[in-house]
């Protein structure tokens, strides 16, 4: 299972996944993980840089060729309330 | 109502002050998240599904319409125009930005409100009863002494640190409306034969992974040693109570191990250590802090209200509102009107930034600035004219909160569950919105009676499903949400634990098996029964047959 690194947004608090170069508010625009310890060391540090909180690595399957969450709880933060689909990413993005 | 004294305006103010350091610290990177987290859970800043979640405290249920338009303010704000009432009569915002908190509780102090004792293992806001004050047959207020009590807890030092959280309800009619059975410590307010003031103290209660109804530590308690007595049960708790497993922390367990005689008498003994040390409050001072909740100046009323009485006759709909919604007053000429934020297909709990700043209007011009929360998630204008109500119905179907449905099917409570909180295993809100939907009919939930659904999308319960008479909890079974159905449990006077009566159901699955129950309850009902009643009367196998066969 391929896996992407996601994490919460320090200042905002906002759902934030890791493209490679930085973060992005887009599970789609997330860098798949090729080294799991690599992936996990880059998390520490982020949080030690203050940008993130909490990080941790989600399983993805590629939709359209861009990596989406599995897990009902990680695509409930890619998307949004699915109470209130006029909020969050899925309205934004 | 209450207003702070210099004492309160200064600790608050001064909280505000501390938190922007604190928040400036962390953005700095001088403190750590570790550091940090307990320090923003302390100022009721959580970190949920989709941002930060700041969970703000409205002591025993109780707001001003200013605090109303304050809260209206913030979810406009800082929010995306809307916030959510829970179960502990707070309010929760949802899209809350960490760098915003000082600012938003900069804007809470200015109306007095914060977001103190919404978190951490302290005494959390105390609740009671949302008539307080209006209703008949109350002892007293019950708000004076929870007042007495938040004064006392706030900021306790030997309390802020407590094997885990810990919640406190007060109540003082005979009907129950504030679950005083499923909490920490319940408190009955009630009056002996001689006119005096005591209380019926209960300790021991809680829901969560293992759902316990309190037990009675004191069958009467004179009002003079009220704090000198909650002292000695939180003091055994803080001694006794494990902190080596968090599962098994709270005061039930502790009251259910060593069972609820030996707890008494270590609370009994510890209270002859308290009571020379003069913690009880003086006479005089409970009469200042009862001053605060002197009644408004009603008008003298003599009913028939004949504007009423025509209104009901013209206007069905508002007849029907009034049957469900409005319950008698104390005074005469006046009502209470709750305030549904349970529209069918809603979102249980749910309020808007426009529709809190109408019902503020409201609570100004028909209820002397008055609104409270309720545990079951809805708001109430305590005191309404009767003349008035109609006035007001108009304006609560304009804003869409006028649905007829207090204490109906629809009437659902739900925690947030997997749409936004980071311990749900699965959605709790869509199978209120479902059930809401199939039972859509008002006539049809007006024939099926007072039925308390109650939904958690986690063992936790905040969605309190124990104390449902269908109790329906989420859980996550390999990774597909499940729904476990509980029939018989009751929050209420009758408090009850429901019973799990079989395998869970799929999303779609669940609301089926809640139709199948309540057609058998209508089906066996025998006259005058609540769906509660009957199921008490014949048992679960009946309503096991109707759902699995």
């Amino acid at each position: 299972m391929s896996q992407i690194i996601t994490a919460n947004d320090l200042p905002t608090g906002d759902v934030v996944y890791w493209t490679g170069a930085g973060w992005t508010r887009d599970a789609r625009e997330a860098a798949l993980v090729t080294d799991t310890a690599a992936a996990e060391a880059l998390g520490k540090a982020e949080v030690k840089a203050r940008r993130v909180i909490d990080p941790y690595l989600i399983d993805i399957e590629l939709v359209d060729g861009k990596p989406w969450p599995t897990r009902y709880r990680e695509i409930v933060r890619a998307s949004g309330p699915s109470v209130r689909t006029d909020l969050g990413k899925q309205a934004e993005l | 109502m209450y207003q702070y004294d210099s004492f309160d305006a200064a600790i608050v103010q001064t909280r505000v002050e501390q938190f922007r350091d604190q928040v400036a610290r962390r953005l700095s990177g001088e403190l750590s998240e570790e550091q940090f987290r307990p320090l923003r859970l302390m100022n009721g800043f959580y970190l949920q599904l989709h941002a930060y979640m700041l969970r703000v405290a409205v002591p025993y249920g109780t707001l001003s319409s200013t605090q109303l338009r304050a809260l209206a303010h913030i979810a406009r704000k800082y929010d995306k125009g809307y916030g959510h009432f829970t179960t502990r009569q707070n309010i929760q915002y949802n899209w809350i930005r960490l760098e915003d908190g000082p600012d938003i509780l900069a804007d809470l102090a200015a109306v007095e409100m914060h977001a103190i004792q919404t978190s951490g293992n302290c005494i959390r806001n105390i609740t009671t009863d949302q008539f307080a004050g209006a209703v008949a047959g109350e002892v007293v207020d019950p708000r004076i002494w929870s007042e007495v009590l938040r004064q006392w807890s706030t900021f306790h030092p030997e309390f802020s640190f407590l094997p885990r959280k810990f919640k406190i309800a007060v109540t003082a009619t005979e009907q129950d409306r504030a679950a005083v059975q499923w909490h920490d410590i319940g408190i009955e307010i009630l009056k002996n034969a001689a006119g005096e003031i005591g209380f019926k103290v209960l300790a021991g209660g809680g829901m969560g992974r293992t759902p316990i109804i309190a037990k009675v530590v004191r069958e009467w308690l004179p009002a003079e040693h009220f704090l000198s007595y909650i002292e000695a049960i939180m003091r055994v708790y803080n001694r006794y109570g494990r902190r080596d497993n968090i599962y098994k922390a709270r005061i039930k367990i502790l009251v259910h191990e060593i069972g609820i005689e030996k707890f008494r008498e270590e609370v009994e003994a510890e209270w002859q250590q308290v009571l020379p040390t003069h913690i009880d409050v003086p006479a005089a001072e409970v009469a200042r802090i009862a001053a605060y909740f002197t009644p408004p100046a009603f008008e003298t009323i003599v009913p028939p209200v004949a504007a009423h009485e025509a209104a009901l006759k013209a206007d069905p709909a508002f007849a029907h509102w009034v049957a469900r919604n409005v319950v008698a007053h104390k005074v005469p000429g006046y009502a209470i009107a709750t305030i549904s934020l349970k529209p069918v297909g809603g979102i249980p709990g749910d309020a808007s930034a426009d529709q809190m700043d109408a019902i503020a209007d409201l609570a100004d011009q028909y209820s002397f600035g008055d609104v409270r929360v309720t545990h079951e998630q809805n708001l109430v204008l305590p005191h309404v004219r009767l003349a008035d109500l109609h006035a007001v119905w108009r304006k609560l179907v304009e804003i869409e909160v006028a649905t007829p449905n207090a204490g109906l099917v629809s009437d659902i409570i739900a925690c947030p569950g997997l749409d936004y909180c980071t311990l749900a295993n699965a959605r709790s809100i869509p199978i209120a919105q479902d059930i809401a939907n199939r039972f859509a009919d008002l006539e049809r939930q007006r024939d099926i009676g007072e039925l308390k659904i109650k939904i958690s999308g986690c063992i936790n319960a905040c969605g309190h499903h124990h104390a449902g008479h269908i109790g329906i909890l989420g859980v996550d079974r390999k990774g597909v949400e499940n729904y476990q159905i509980s029939l018989g449990g009751s929050g209420a006077e009758d408090a009850s634990l429901g019973e799990l009566i079989g395998p869970g159901f799929n999303d779609a699955g669940v609301v089926d098996a809640v139709e199948k129950l309540i057609e058998k309850y209508r089906a066996i009902r025998q006259e005058g029964e609540r769906f509660l009643d009957t199921y008490r009367r014949v048992g679960a196998q009946p309503f096991k047959e109707a759902v699995y066969g």
